[in-house]
């Protein structure tokens, strides 16, 4: 069936446009995934919703056709287990794996280890269905995992982590190693799960942003942007344009510090200190001129439920507007010796390649998936206010290696320049905040946000008398950590830091 | 290489005088003189994200920018607990990492010290305490200095740091 039959037959969604939701049968929910596949979309997230009548369902969303669709299989206590679609979509396994940790619903799947579950708690104990067990955990210990072996002449393993030689995030990397070569990687995540979509629950709707902003703090405008989007959707809130326009001020400034950040990273990581000592530079007076005009470094509490906490004042944009300037032509000047530097182009070139043809059957997304020719980014393909009156322009390269990943980087760089300046130069008049309702019990509302990883999606439940009966939020990452696996098969693991930096991956925002 | 020079010569030094150290965040006398005139002002430090969202991370990166230039004070990130004098912790302390956080700190040699780092690492947070998170560090090793903040900029974190290893906590501490 062509994929416009399920749009066709699903009801608009509230909160983020052109996303329309369907209601399947077991049957149809493998059904419906091949159309997505066949017709070239992609699966974005899958999760189990809140406990209801039709049991404790399992929801995807799948992002082509030119919308998003939400599919729902409701799950009736006692069924046989819900139909894998790891086949279809890789990126699924995992997310699989985490629904049956958290929320107890199991699949037919190749793979079936527990994801998120570190044994940590006891296994019989599923966070998002059940009650908190009587006694507390068992032990500090981490079960044993299974990793997949490779075994032949001269292979060996190196365990890496969780803590890490660097200031990052902790996980996992076992690698099959012949001599310096990499035969495989595969990760263990799960080591920052601090029970996040449990602690939403707990929250009243009107400060679910709060937790959102901290999903993963370097996409902060992203993930609150997108949970107020939901919120603001199935409360029926009128955005000021003024609000809109000033997230996504917030939003490409994000994209911006971590596009800076990352550039600087990553030439140290190719040796060339010189890069990481300006970028970190630029990145700091970015920041500083964050705290000079929106009160914080960090964008962490900028997006509230109905717009903005604060408004742009005359002399801030001002400011910005120099900054901007400055920095463009800084990133120029820079991007130059990059570009003509022989020893940063050895390491840049060819190391990690993702070619379009991997990247396509692994659901490659976001700015990883752009670097090997996925041409995908809601700001021009599902547009939210205001991003269809800027006509974004969408940056893909083909090559897939690091050198793609950071030319991507510093090509967006240039495109959230340009699109700051505008946002600044026509900055709607009026109201930065309006008042929201509590929005009405078990209404469900979706947020879609192309944050500097790639799309956020957040999916929010509303609960009795404002409170969170479920939100489940979603970062790229979840998509894009198995490519990674792939990125540094027949690389030496000395360009593993290299690689995994041109991905920067989240580990929080993909634990929860 | 003409360009890279240019510019290195255009920027010139643009580090800043550090700040005082802050004895308001001590939390804990625990050091002996004697220990501190060992380690000076030459400190290294080891960094677990222990559980955080990954914004602390960010503030603390940026100590090591040209700016904060922490390298210039004498303090240094290392990779192994083995070569540190100080472990820097942040997150609420997540389960899984529970059994990494104890197994650093006993890695790392005594005398050492502990700051924690953010709301988080202060008080749990926005995060607190549940079936997957222990909440404060100090509910799960022996805490120096905490320095709340979400994220506490790098001012604050070299402040806390400082006041881990200043002369004055040490002597009301002997």
């Amino acid at each position: 069936m062509p994929l416009r039959h399920w749009y066709a037959r699903g009801t608009v969604h509230a909160g983020a446009p052109g996303v329309r939701a369907v209601t399947v049968t077991r049957e149809e929910w493998r059904r419906v995934a091949a159309d997505v596949a066949g017709a070239g979309g992609r699966l974005l997230s899958l999760w189990a919703g809140s406990a209801g009548h039709d049991g404790r369902p399992v929801h995807a969303v799948f992002l082509g056709g030119g919308g998003g669709l939400v599919v729902k299989l409701p799950m009736v206590p006692g069924e046989p287990p819900c139909p894998g679609i790891d086949d279809l979509f890789p990126a699924a396994s995992r997310m699989q794996r985490a629904v049956t940790d958290l929320s107890g619903v199991c699949f037919t799947a190749a793979d079936t280890r527990p994801w998120l579950s570190h044994a940590a708690w006891p296994p019989d104990f599923h966070p998002l269905s059940d009650a908190p067990p009587v006694a507390d955990s068992v032990a500090p210990v981490t079960a044993p995992y299974e990793f997949v072996r490779v075994e032949g002449d001269g292979v060996h393993e190196i365990a890496v982590g969780p803590v890490h030689a660097g200031t990052i995030e902790p996980g996992h990397f076992r690698f099959s190693v012949v001599g310096e070569k990499v035969l495989r990687l595969e990760a263990r995540l799960g080591y920052v799960h601090k029970g996040i979509e449990q602690r939403f629950t707990q929250l009243p709707i009107l400060e679910g942003h709060r937790l959102a902003a901290r999903v993963s703090g370097d996409s902060a405008v992203a993930f609150s942007w997108a949970y107020c989007q939901a919120l603001e959707g199935i409360a029926a809130t009128q955005l000021p344009p003024r609000a809109a326009w000033l997230r996504a001020l917030y939003l490409e400034q994000e994209r911006v510090a971590n596009h800076l950040g990352d550039l600087g990273a990553l030439g140290n990581d190719a040796g060339f200190a010189f890069g990481l000592a300006q970028f970190s530079r630029l990145k700091e007076q970015l920041l500083r001129m964050n705290q000079e005009v929106f009160g914080e470094r960090y964008l962490l509490g900028a997006v509230v439920p109905g717009g903005t906490r604060l408004d742009l004042t005359p002399s801030g944009a001002v400011l910005l507007h120099e900054t901007l300037t400055e920095l463009d032509c800084e990133v120029l000047r820079l991007r130059t010796i990059y570009d003509e530097h022989a020893g940063v182009r050895d390491r840049f070139s060819g190391a990690g390649t993702v070619d379009a043809k991997l990247a396509r059957r692994l659901g490659l997304d976001g700015l990883p998936g752009r670097a090997s020719g996925q041409s995908y980014d809601l700001r021009v393909d599902l547009p939210c206010e205001p991003y269809g009156q800027l006509s974004p322009m969408k940056i893909v390269r083909a090559e897939g290696d690091v050198a793609a990943r950071v030319a991507l980087r510093f090509d967006e760089l240039r495109e959230s320049f340009r699109l700051m300046h505008r946002l600044l130069t026509e900055l709607p008049d009026g109201s930065h905040q309006c008042a929201v309702r509590v929005p009405p019990e078990t209404a469900v509302g979706a947020g879609l946000i192309e944050g500097w990883r790639g799309p956020v999606w957040v999916l929010l439940e509303a609960g009795h008398a404002g409170t969170i009966r479920r939100c489940h939020p979603h970062d790229p990452s979840w998509n894009n950590w198995p490519a990674l696996e792939y990125a540094v098969m027949d690389n030496i693991v000395p360009d593993f830091p290299l690689i995994n930096k041109s991905f920067n991956l989240s580990y929080s925002g993909h634990d929860l | 290489m003409l360009k890279t020079l240019r510019q290195i010569a255009a920027i010139g030094i643009i580090s800043e005088p550090p700040p005082q150290a802050d004895e308001s965040l001590r939390v804990r006398e625990l050091l002996q003189e004697h220990i501190l005139r060992v380690l000076g002002r030459a400190l290294c430090i080891r960094h677990i994200d222990a559980g955080s969202c990954n914004g602390c991370e960010l503030e603390i990166q940026a100590l090591n920018n040209p700016i904060y230039n922490l390298e210039g004070l004498g303090i240094r990130f290392v990779a192994s607990p083995r070569h540190a004098d100080l472990l820097l912790v942040t997150g609420p302390v997540s389960k899984h990492m529970e059994a990494a956080v104890h197994s650093t700190y006993e890695a790392t040699p005594d005398p050492k010290l502990v700051v924690a780092l953010g709301d988080c690492g202060c008080t749990g947070g926005i995060f607190g305490e549940n079936y997957a998170s222990r909440g404060r560090v100090s509910n799960v090793i022996p805490v120096d200095v905490a320095v709340p903040g979400c994220p506490p900029n790098p001012t604050r974190i070299l402040q806390g740091i400082l006041a881990a290893l200043s002369r004055h906590a040490i002597r009301t501490g002997a």
